[in-house]
């Protein structure tokens, strides 16, 4: 062989050779290149909380460079001319700057809110998705809680967040917040002074809440968020049942190359959106709501969406106040019971839900094939009903601006509000129950007749019946029966072969009609032994 | 974790990898084998060379061509598009919005570009791997927890229990410790100087009465308050108009004379009588409920609305929370008007202000 400088061909595979002589990473990386993923679009809700999360930290970081979390008074000089001579704190002064004073922070600024947004609402769609399908039983019970602790976290991570520009808005419910912790029985007043640094606001609450939120809970998010992803990948994913999958196999892709190239162009569509979100759409715009003055409110100040539900709670609650007559006498105020006995009734059910299951149904095997809502009516019912109670409240906090925008009165939808919370989720609990078995019996019902097929045939004695396709061969009854295995039944004469395949598209056909009649949507799974030729043809380098 | 090549499925032989006849893609299905992945599916979704193909590739470089038109605009737009605010509906207010479009344009080109190249032009697959979620094997479990409780045996806690004793009594005040100068460091008495029941408003320190004042920090005489309207008040006093004293702001309001007269009325019934001055009667502004400004004042009903949560305070029954989460009425502030004809506070509220707390009296 003839000895060339460098051969550049081989550079890589040298240099993997000698990564691999150091490293011993060959095998473990075949591994994962392997991984099977199972697919379907429900399984990529949480990736959007991943990376709104990414996003999250890289705008987060810029946004640090500027920012000035202090409380000292200064008198606004930046370029916004509204305010210009306004006193004001440091940290509003500096958020007026990054929207108005740092090219294109404005925009950083507006991104970090929209991802903070897109956060919380992919967490908790991802995390319906979980409940309503039963992701969440042995062996990923951990992982539910975890997820459910990433919803808390996330939601003070906001909190503290939108804190922090000392706007009128966030001092309004820094002020809310203050409040809340002063209602705690005993510790109150000492706990609030204790993080307020005195008499509410202080001075130091901000430079408090700046370290909270970029340090402490960025870090226990990541630190969560990390064993959650682990988690997922050493217990594998769960799959929905279909032909070929079972409790003990992953039907899927392997993650290299498809799938890994999908998450990565996925990774930029959410990147991409949040960009278009935090151009186009104006978010907390603080310079029209100015300093935080303790005496200044204007109607309609909401929290963020993810907090509107506890400020619902807090809307809705009767002014019961428990006075204990002891002493000078102590009291335990309203406000108490709506955000903080509430939330931590909240936590302990989502924490406890899978053991609690586990339990009533005596269930204590490994899942891992997902069930559809439908055959589990008691759960999916359970389901509609946090949903629904949680609607409630979240509604009921914004209920002064639906009662002005609909003309409608405020009293009355408070009342409204707290009819609603106590008779809608048993409702929403019944009918989601009843719609459950409904669809089940009409899968059960094309099982066993079939599928309706849209010919109707006259008969002899002048009845009209229509004709069924049934599923299976006959048996000596007449009925072909087949098992209900909780999966998509066809319902539809394309869906079997019996005609071409529905052609998709909304307004428009996207796609050319099929000529012949072709084998159902979900390719085979049988090993086929002329397909595998394909794979190994030249085409393939 | 070990490799499971032993139960390969149908039980084949594992190939050498190293046989010069095999294609790239024998090998990368070997190296699935190894893993227990048996691919069962493996087809080019288009035939290459066609049509359909060639205009994917067309899209794909499309949308990849996209992501550097829109990418250099951004940084077009990004350097020479004027930014800096000004009034007016100048250029300015575009800097953002076209920002965002460019980028977002530049991300999703290349976002969709990926995804349609791995959707569409790359092979579609089925591969099946086993789980292996089951439990180690008993032995396993029990070896290693035989190995764990040893670790108590050769420390021999049982033998020498007077090391676990010294152990726990030594190591606990450790964790106190650790815990002390959080604590200590943070902990703030909430009675220093009796500051949650006193205001601004409280007498100086000779006993002379704090004026009420704009926030401006002028002064206020009867006369600037017509009848039926309403003045945020504040004390004054160093730093009365800030959120030093945010529990000072004060709602003076002028009532009409009947409703002034229901007032008093109210007043006395709870011992306030002398709490007005004339047809004027100050009242906190801090929400009782969750401390928000209690700031919608409704001339015609009396009533005064918090717009955070909705409580309402009838004013002409001493500010009685008739509606909403509010348990407590608003603290009346008692005033007069001094030898020079400005409002001063006679005293300092008789109630404590703002939010509920648990010592409350």
């Amino acid at each position: 062989m003839k000895r060339r400088k460098i051969d550049v061909a081989a550079v890589p595979g040298k240099a993997a050779g000698a990564l691999d002589d150091r490293f011993q990473a060959a095998t473990p990386l075949r591994k994962l290149l392997n991984k099977v993923f199972p697919d379907h679009w429900s399984f990529l809700l949480g990736e959007i909380a991943l990376f709104s999360f990414i996003v999250l930290l890289l705008t987060g970081v810029f946004l640090t460079f500027f920012f000035e979390p202090a409380m000292t008074e200064v008198v606004y000089n930046g370029s916004y001319a509204p305010l210009r001579g306004t006193p004001m704190s440091a940290a509003y002064a500096s958020s007026l700057d990054i929207s108005f004073d740092v090219r294109g922070g404005l925009i950083m600024r507006q991104m970090h809110h929209w991802s903070a947004l897109l956060f919380m609402a992919a967490i908790v769609v991802h995390m319906l998705r979980i409940f309503f399908t039963g992701a969440f039983r042995k062996p990923r019970e951990t992982n539910w809680i975890i997820g459910s602790l990433l919803f808390w976290v996330g939601f003070l991570a906001g909190f503290t967040g939108y804190s922090l520009p000392d706007d009128g808005l966030s001092g309004t419910g820094l002020r809310i917040a203050s409040a809340i912790m002063l209602s705690i029985p005993v510790i109150g007043s000492w706990l609030t002074s204790s993080i307020f640094g005195g008499e509410f606001p202080g001075t130091i609450i901000i430079s408090r809440f700046f370290i909270a939120h970029v340090l402490l809970i960025p870090a226990l998010l990541v630190a969560l968020i990390s064993v959650h992803l682990g988690l997922v990948f050493k217990q594998k994913h769960t799959q929905w049942p279909g032909p070929g999958r079972t409790n003990e196999n992953v039907v899927g892709e392997r993650m290299f190359p498809r799938y890994a190239l999908k998450q990565g162009g996925f990774f930029m569509v959410v990147f991409g959106v949040i960009a278009l979100m935090g151009g186009l759409f104006q978010i907390n715009p603080i310079w029209y709501f100015g300093p935080y003055e303790a005496w200044v409110v204007s109607a309609a100040s909401q929290p963020d969406w993810y907090v509107m539900f506890l400020d619902g709670s807090t809307r809705l609650m009767p002014a019961w106040e428990i006075n204990i007559p002891i002493g000078d006498g102590y009291v335990i105020p309203p406000l108490f019971w709506p955000t903080v006995v509430l939330p931590g009734i909240l936590v302990m059910i989502s924490l406890f839900y899978p053991f609690l299951e586990a339990r009533h149904l005596k269930d204590y095997r490994h899942h891992n094939l997902l069930q559809r809502p439908r055959d589990v009516p008691a759960r999916t019912g359970a389901g509609a009903m946090a949903v629904t109670f949680y609607l409630v409240l979240t509604l009921s906090g914004a209920n002064d601006v639906i009662a002005d925008k609909f003309h409608i009165s405020l009293n009355a939808m408070t009342w409204g509000g707290r009819i609603g919370l106590l008779l809608l989720p048993p409702l929403a609990y019944y009918l989601t129950y009843r719609i459950c078995l409904g669809l089940q019996q009409h899968d059960r019902e094309v099982l066993a007749h079939g599928v309706e097929t849209g010919i109707i045939r006259r008969l002899p004695d002048g009845r009209f019946v229509e004709v069924h396709q049934p599923l299976t061969a006959a048996d000596h009854d007449g009925h072909g029966e087949l098992e209900y295995v909780g999966w998509v039944v066809p319902k539809k004469m394309n869906r079997l072969g019996a005609l071409g395949p529905a052609i998709r598209g909304f307004f428009y056909p996207i796609e050319k009609p099929a000529e012949a009649p072709v084998s159902p949507g979900h390719p085979p799974v049988e090993p086929r032994a002329e397909r595998e030729e394909i794979g190994s043809g030249e085409s393939r380098r | 974790m070990s490799t499971h090549t032993e139960h390969a499925p149908q039980g084949r032989e594992p190939l050498d990898v190293n046989d010069p006849r095999l294609s790239r893609f024998d090998i990368v299905r070997e190296g699935a084998r190894r893993d227990d992945i048996e691919i069962v599916h493996y087809e080019e979704q288009l035939v290459p060379g066609t049509k359909a193909e060639r205009r994917l590739v067309r899209l794909v470089a499309a949308m990849f061509l996209l992501t550097g038109v829109a990418a250099t605009a951004f940084l077009v737009i990004y350097i020479w598009w004027p930014w800096q605010w000004e009034a007016g509906r100048g250029g300015d207010k575009l800097y953002t919005p076209l920002l965002g479009l460019t980028l977002g344009l530049a991300l999703l080109g290349i976002g969709f570009g990926i995804l349609t190249w791995g959707k569409k032009l790359l092979p579609k697959e089925v591969s099946i791997q086993d789980r292996h979620d089951q439990p180690g094997p008993p032995e396993d479990r029990k070896i290693t927890g035989e190995t764990m409780l040893y670790l108590a045996d050769e420390m021999g806690v049982r033998r020498r229990p007077l090391l676990g004793f010294s152990a726990v009594l030594g190591l606990l005040p450790v964790g106190a410790v650790a815990a002390a100068p959080l604590i200590g460091g943070l902990i703030s008495n909430p009675h220093k100087n009796n500051q949650m029941f006193t205001t601004g408003f409280a007498p100086g320190e000779g006993g002379e009465k704090i004026r009420l004042v704009r926030e401006d920090g002028r002064p206020i005489r009867p006369s600037d308050v017509s009848a039926g309207g309403q003045l945020t008040v504040f004390p004054g006093i160093d730093h009365g108009v800030s959120n030093k004293h945010a529990d000072s702001p004060t709602l003076l309001i002028h009532l009409r004379e009947d409703d002034a007269e229901k007032s008093r009325a109210a007043n006395e019934r709870v011992g306030h009588g002398d709490y007005m001055w004339g047809n004027y009667a100050a009242y906190s502004k801090i929400c009782t409920h969750a401390g928000c400004p209690a700031s919608l004042y409704e001339q015609q009903t009396n009533r005064l609305l918090c717009p955070c949560h909705q409580s309402q305070f009838l004013i002409t029954d001493n500010a009685k929370p008739i509606f909403g989460p509010a348990s407590r009425r608003l603290p009346q502030l008692p005033i007069e008007v001094d030898e020079e004809g400005f409002f001063v506070a006679r005293s300092d509220y008789t109630e404590t202000i703002g939010p509920d707390f648990w010592e409350r009296p």
